[in-house]
């Protein structure tokens, strides 16, 4: 018997007996076990998930559902075909055995796998003082639950909101803080909104777009503390320049955490920015070696690409989530010939102050932007990024339309500034620094920041930002 | 009923809102809001207004999920 076909009969084998196991259950894990039986997978297959909630949607969260227009019980995601599998939800994962192939959960039961998909995601970074983050009126938003809470103590009509953070997910808060009539003041500890997705040029734009909107917004500032009253409910904000605020609902938008702790241990190159992992999603361990048999899809992934000088990303964007699964889902039950790459254009959106924010590429890759349509002050253009002469993301307000001619000159490595589309130009073309925050200012958390992006100029630099209080 | 709009995909086209409109509708010019558990009511509305994207962003439970069960 050939190689070969001693090779295919093993695939044969695997796709009809293999046990494969999912740890995350939703978006991308719920895609990712679809997948697997659409392409003739046949083996046990089991999806573990630490929330009790089959496996939900969430961007509504931050938008309908607080708004009250969708209960937030009710973004469960459509099922596109049975899946076949043995759930366990409400039940986290705690360990991971690669010798023993075996995913250790927190009820004690140790749950065998032939192959394995990490697909555990990231949680809210938490309010920095946890006596703080338990006062009553405070909140993080990533889960159904989260919103669902969040969503009430709007409803109850609070006297003024604070969102600390003006990320995509903190100024979609103050967006429908404004659209439901309440009072509210946004602190920034940079120069702006979406400084670090989009940097400073567009952040001056969505700071005057808060402000048009009524927005309190505070740049610049930190939040250095909460206090509470006796019944243990928030009624006072401390901020960095000395000034208070009397507030009764605290959002901390402070961006994500990778859920990457129970794979300590285990040996696979994981930690603060997600699990490392080839374009195909299989990881790598902490040596830098690609595994066989463990794969990662979704936020928690962090896998190189071809566009941005072989850098690793991770993108905590929705169809990261779909087609990273669909990727490692074919990989899974393929041979090295068959297997695919995930070379996703990132691609992102978000609804706020009643504009439609759309970008593709990674914007922040960029040192330039130059505004190649529309009209900053109609908070309707398009702009585009580059680096080294091309173009490697750009950004529209409400100019969704236009996305695709740029997300094609994006793939096709087109020069920066890009040609002049032939409508709508605009009034000045002439580039000019993103201004993007410096990756190595240090930031709240102990960082390391790599410096240079070719071997001979590479180099790591540790960070210890603020000694822990 | 569920569904999930793939909202990168979505141009704003408004194609599905008339098919569909107590489930589908437009915020200005280009955002589409939708609701993503409709009644089972609106079933055959909501499969005529995803038939009718042109870029098919819409997507329509095809299948009644197979009953996971939190872990007591």
């Amino acid at each position: 018997m050939s190689t070969a076909s001693l090779a295919a009969d093993l695939v044969r084998m695997f796709r009809a007996e293999g046990r494969i196991v999912i740890v995350g259950a939703s978006l991308a894990g719920l895609r990712a076990a679809e997948a697997l039986r659409d392409k003739g997978f046949c083996g046990p297959l089991t999806l573990i998930g630490d929330e009790t909630h089959e496996p939900y949607d969430r961007p509504p969260l931050s938008k309908q559902v607080l708004k009250g227009w969708v209960r937030a019980d009710h973004t469960k995601l459509p099922r596109m075909r049975d899946i076949d599998a043995q759930w366990r939800l409400g039940v986290a994962a705690t360990g991971l055995d690669r010798v023993n192939k075996q995913v250790l959960l927190a009820t004690g039961d140790a749950v065998p796998y032939d192959r394995l998909l990490i697909a555990t995601g990231v949680r809210a970074r938490p309010w920095f003082n946890p006596a703080e983050a338990a006062l009553q009126g405070v909140f993080t938003v990533r889960t159904c639950d989260d919103a669902a809470r969040l969503q009430a103590a709007l409803r109850a009509g609070p006297k003024r909101v604070l969102v600390v953070g003006s990320g995509f997910v903190g100024s979609e808060m103050a967006s429908v803080c404004c659209e439901l009539g309440l009072p509210v003041t946004v602190a920034e500890r940079g120069g702006g909104p979406l400084v670090g997705p989009l940097g400073g040029v567009i952040g001056d734009i969505a700071a005057r777009m808060q402000r048009d909107a009524g927005v309190d917004l505070r740049t610049g500032v930190s939040v250095e503390a909460l206090d509470g009253d006796a019944g243990g409910h928030v009624r006072r904000a401390r901020l960095s320049d000395g000034t208070t605020l009397d507030v009764d609902v605290v959002v901390a938008s402070l961006g994500s955490i990778r859920n990457v702790e129970w794979l300590a241990g285990a040996g696979l190159a994981a930690g603060f920015w997600g699990v490392g992992c080839d374009a195909g999603c299989r990881a790598f361990d902490i040596n830098g070696v690609v595994t066989d048999n463990v794969f990662v899809a979704g936020d928690v992934a962090r896998q190189p690409h071809v566009l941005y000088e072989y850098q690793f990303i991770s993108m905590e964007h929705w169809d990261n989530a779909v087609c990273g699964a669909q990727v490692a889902a074919n990989n899974m039950i393929n041979l090295e010939t068959e297997r695919r790459p995930h070379l996703p254009l990132p691609s992102f959106w978000s609804g706020q102050f009643g504009v439609n924010i759309k970008g593709v590429g990674v914007c922040s890759f960029g040192d330039e932007i130059v505004f190649t349509q529309g009209s900053p002050e109609d908070y309707r253009f398009a702009a585009a990024y580059g680096h080294r002469g091309r173009i490697v993301g750009a950004v529209t307000f409400n100019h969704g339309k236009w996305l695709p001619y740029y997300a094609a000159m994006i793939e096709r490595s087109a020069p920066f500034p890009p040609p002049p589309p032939g409508y709508d130009r605009a009034s000045d073309p002439a580039p000019m620094p993103a201004r993007f925050p410096d990756p190595r200012v240090p930031t709240e958390m102990p960082d390391v920041v790599l410096t240079g992006h070719d071997p001979t100029s590479r180099g790591a630099e540790f960070h210890w930002a603020r000694e822990p209080a | 009923m569920r569904i999930v709009v793939d909202l990168n995909r979505c141009q704003g086209y408004a194609q599905c809102v008339p098919l569909a409109p107590d489930v589908l509708e437009m915020l200005g010019e280009e955002a589409l809001a939708y609701d993503p558990n409709p009644d089972d009511a609106q079933r055959q509305r909501v499969l005529r207004a995803a038939a009718a994207c042109p870029v098919q962003a819409i997507m329509v439970e095809t299948h009644t999920p197979d009953g996971p069960e939190p872990e007591e």
